[in-house]
Order: C-alpha cells, then sequence, then structure tokens
C-alpha cells in the first residue's frame, strides 16, 4: 500500500561504518543530496540535482546508514498537512484519509509505515513535530545551532533546524547524536556547553523520578477535547513514574503564531528571491522579455499558491512603512517568548503540551482557509521562536487518529526532553 | 486592516510574481484577514533582550569549491561557461 510518502525513491549506499549500520534513512526533500534530485515538493526544482551532500547526509552515510529515498513534504517547507506539494498529498498511514501533517509529512509516514528505519525531517515552526504526532511517530527538533542546516534549502533560517523522526524516543535519539554536532560549513552551529549532558541514547532510560514538568494553561485551552483527555492521561503515567506536574504561565505565546509568521515570511521572501529561473529552477520562457518580466513570470509557473502567499506577505511585512510595525514588532513577541521558557526553567525541568492542539485533518479539509491553517501551529512555533528543543512523542489515540505530547526543554537540553519521552514511548 | 487589489498588485510586482485575476481577487481578501490577525503584535510589551551572539571567525584559506560544470549543470541555459539569462533593461 502505497502512502506516496516518496517524492524519489533511489538509494544511497552508506559508505562507512558505524551506529547507523544497517539502517535505513529517508531523507526530506529540501535537504540536499549530491546527484539525486532535490525538490523541495515545488514545481520549480522539479528537475534540480545538487551538486554536493547536506552535512547531515553525509554524516549519516559515514555512520553507516542507507539512504532509501527523498520523502514528500509542503512546497519549501510551507504548511500543516503535506497538501501544499506539487508531487500530490501523502495519506497518514496511521489514520486513513488524513493527513500525515507537515510539512515533513513524507518522512513521518515512511516512519510510521515501515518504509524506512528512521527519517530526517526540518523543523521551521513544528514541521518535525506536527507529523510526528499525526503519524504516531517520535520526532525531535533540536536546539537552533546543534545540527547543521549546510544543505537545507532555506526557508527561514533563523528558526529552522534538522530533526530525526523514528518508531522510539531511542531510535530519535541515536538518529540526533550521529547528526548533532559543530560543522565550518555551518556558522551558526555550536558546541552544546561543557558538562552539558550529550549521550543522547544513553538518556533515554525512561527514568523520570524526580522530574518537574511545567504545564502552561494557555497551550491547554484551544486543545480539542479528545486530544486534552490523551494528554491528561499521559501526565498522570508520567506523575505514576515519579514525576511532578506544576502550573507554568507562558503570557507571550498569545502572540507567538503572529511573530512567527510575519518573520517566517520575511525571511522567506528573501531567502526565495534565488528561484529566478537562471542559475537553476524552471525559466521564465519569455523570448526577448526583459530580466524582470521573465523572473516573474518564472516564479509566477513554478510557485504554488502557499508559497506565493508568505512570499507576498512577507514582502509587504517588509516595505516601506510597514518595516516597524510588522517584522520590528515581531522581534519584540519572539524576545518575549524567550524570556517566558527561561523564567519557566527557573521553577520547571521540562515544559509539556499537546504537540498539535487538534488530530489529524482529513484530507483536502483545511486548503480553502490559510488563517484557520496557521492557528493549528500554536504550540510548536513558540520552541522555534525560542531556539529550544522539543520532542513529540505518541500519547494515544482519538477516534480521527493519533495524539502527540510535546516536551521542551531548555537550550542544549536534549537527553532531558528524551528522557521524559522515553518514559511513554 | 483592509487591502485592496491595487496593493496586492503592487507588493507581487516588488517579489517579482505574477499573478492572475482569480489570485488576487483571492489574496486581497485573505491578507486583510491575515494582516488583521497580525494586529495582535501591537500589544506586545518592549523586553529587554541580550542577543547570545558571538562572532565565528576562520582562517581566510582558498578551498576547493564547485567547478564550473558543476555550478552550471542545472541551469536552464548556459553559453561559453556563463548561465544565460534574459535581458537586463
Amino acid at each position: 500500500m502505497s502512502h506516496n510518502a516518496f517524492i524519489t525513491e533511489e538509494t544511497i549506499e552508506g559508505d562507512g561504518s558505524g551506529p547507523l549500520d544497517g539502517r535505513t534513512v529517508a531523507i526530506k526533500d529540501n535537504i540536499s543530496t549530491a546527484g539525486v534530485r532535490t525538490t523541495c515538493g515545488s514545481e520549480t526544482l522539479a528537475d534540480y540535482v545538487p551538486p554536493y551532500d547536506a552535512t547531515v547526509v553525509e554524516r549519516l552515510t559515514d555512520a553507516g546508514a542507507t539512504i532509501v529515498g527523498k520523502t514528500n513534504m509542503d512546497e519549501f517547507g510551507m504548511g500543516t498537512t503535506t497538501e501544499t506539494s506539487a508531487f500530490g498529498p501523502t495519506e497518514n498511514p496511521a489514520a486513513e484519509g488524513r493527513v500525515p501533517g507537515g510539512s515533513s509529512g513524507g518522512s513521518a509516514a515512511a516512519v510510521a509505515a515501515g518504509e524506512a528505519d528512521l527519517a530526517l525531517g526540518s523543523d521551521t515552526g513544528g514541521s518535525v513535530r506536527c507529523p510526528a504526532a499525526f503519524c504516531g511517530v517520535v520526532g525531535i527538533k533540536p536546539t537552533y545551532g546543534l545540527v547543521s542546516r549546510y544543505g537545507l534549502v532555506a526557508y527561514a533560517n533563523s528558526l529552522e533546524q534538522i530533526g530525526p523522526l523514528a518508531p522510539t524516543v531511542e531510535d530519535a535519539a541515536e538518529l540526533l547524536e550521529v547528526i548533532a554536532g559543530p560543522d565550518p560549513n555551518d556558522a551558526t552551529t555550536r558546541a552544546p556547553p561543557d558538562g552539558i549532558e550529550t549521550d543522547y541514547p544513553g538518556a533515554a532510560d525512561g527514568d523520570v523520578e524526580g522530574l518537574t514538568i511545567g504545564v502552561p494553561t494557555e497551550l491547554l485551552d484551544g486543545a480539542e477535547e479528545g486530544v486534552r483527555a490523551v494528554f491528561d492521561e499521559s501526565l498522570e503515567e508520567l506523575e505514576a513514574a515519579g514525576a511532578t506536574v506544576e502550573e507554568v504561565s507562558l503570557p507571550s505565546v498569545e502572540t507567538a503564531v503572529q511573530a512567527y509568521y510575519v518573520i517566517a515570511m520575511s525571511e522567506a521572501s528573501s531567502n526565495l528571491a534565488r528561484f529566478d529561473g537562471v542559475r537553476y529552477g524552471a525559466s521564465g520562457d519569455e523570448q526577448g522579455g526583459n530580466w524582470n518580466d521573465s523572473f516573474a513570470a518564472a516564479r509566477e509557473a513554478g510557485f504554488g499558491e502557499e508559497v506565493k502567499r508568505r512570499v507576498l506577505l512577507g514582502t509587504y511585512a517588509l516595505s516601506a512603512g510597514y518595516h516597524d510595525k510588522y517584522y520590528k514588532q515581531a522581534q519584540d513577541a519572539r524576545a518575549w517568548v524567550k524570556q517566558d521558557f527561561e523564567e519557566a526553567f527557573e521553577s520547571v525541568d521540562v515544559v509539556a503540551s499537546p504537540t498539535m492542539p487538534v488530530p489529524p485533518f482529513e484530507i483536502g479539509e483545511s486548503l480553502d482557509d490559510p488563517l484557520q491553517m496557521y492557528l493549528a501551529d500554536a504550540n510548536t512555533v513558540p520552541v522555534n521562536l525560542a531556539n529550544l528543543p522539543a520532542i513529540s512523542v505518541p500519547a494515544g489515540e482519538t477516534d480521527a487518529g493519533p495524539v502527540g505530547i510535546q516536551f521542551v526543554g531548555p537550550a542544549f537540553g536534549e537527553a532531558t526532553i528524551i528522557r521524559a519521552g522515553s518514559a511513554l514511548a | 486592516m483592509t487591502v485592496d487589489d491595487e496593493e496586492v498588485r503592487h507588493v507581487a510586482s516588488l517579489a517579482r510574481i505574477d499573478l492572475d485575476e482569480a489570485e488576487i481577487e483571492r489574496f486581497t481578501e485573505q491578507f486583510g484577514d491575515i494582516l488583521e490577525y497580525f494586529e495582535a503584535l501591537d500589544d506586545v510589551p518592549e523586553v529587554e533582550s541580550e542577543a547570545d551572539l558571538t562572532n565565528v571567525m576562520r582562517p581566510d584559506e582558498v578551498e576547493d569549491g564547485l567547478s564550473q560544470e558543476e555550478a552550471l549543470r542545472n541551469a536552464p541555459e548556459t553559453e561559453d561557461g556563463y548561465f544565460k539569462g534574459p535581458n537586463v533593461s
């Protein structure tokens, strides 16, 4: 049974030997693979073949992994359902007729369907955690700077990280350990501070005795009843295992979705300017036309509607007279979110919430109303704004499909969220 | 917040993306809703933030990069080892 998890199925054999010997890995199609086409789910890159490997791809093959293909995704990562792909929607293997979440929906579906042992996605505003939650698998969004973005086709560079998807927390931790670490080709990578625990697989020991879990009411208010019930059961399970649950307050998350979309769209409008149909991508085919006409025609034909919407809104937010109103205020809102989390981590070890406030949407249900779709990202985007690590772990199911629980940790606190998650899966 | 179709046309021209009439109509309506939602950012308090940033330096040494052939491989049109683009007017 095919779920359309892959855009390109092609094998890249591992050339080294290490912790991923014998494991198959699916790679999101916005991560560059030398000699294997990398489309970003976009018509404009349907024939683009990168001349080099992303750093994470080199690290995987050095560690013995076999890459089995490039997975379907929302175009350039812009979506929450994988339906904005130019290569058709992916079906959720864990919830028939429903979306796998997005934007790394193909990666989550490949793991859930057993078509790959492990997968890589990228998470700009929840794009690893949302599909992990919807497909009933584990997904990690690392601390900003832990994993190299070299070779990741940029959507919003200040927010995104490449992260692992896997059937269990321990598997995800093993994959994270292989891809983590500074890279001279990405100047935003950093080594974790000295003395911090970095044995990620070793942290998946399920020991939550004495762990303090903060639950922000602001991230529960919007959750659907069935999702809330599953989340509450998971908290009870963690309490029974020795964890303490207490309420925390994060008032800044009320403007996190707005801040996220202003920043992500603004960065996208700049990043996607490179797709001019001259150096790569479909050309404008304007014989004898001038540069701007040809450029505009190439982009009209090559980009899907959600990409146009975000590039245009980002251009608007950065345009003369509006920069201070939108972009500058969004940066203030981002600083506020960071500060809120820092204060919360003075009294708790991790912050927990449902990963998504809703269960998986039906295919086709959500395409008409972009704003409604953006609101579904309420619980995941604060983490990207604050540069923090987070994990989504399967918590249970509603009638509509799987529900994920999210644990957020302090910067470079991957071991702590892995430990918390491993008590459940 | 209302947006008219002229503003959508203007921003599309700044972004160098042609739109058809149906797209202009849809975007005009949607942008009004989305920008109105963004208005909530007006109420964000000022936060003292100290950026946790340090410069990352490396020696400026020549390293191997892409060959000319590799760099040109994905271009729709090339001529004499160069990218070929439309006229710049």
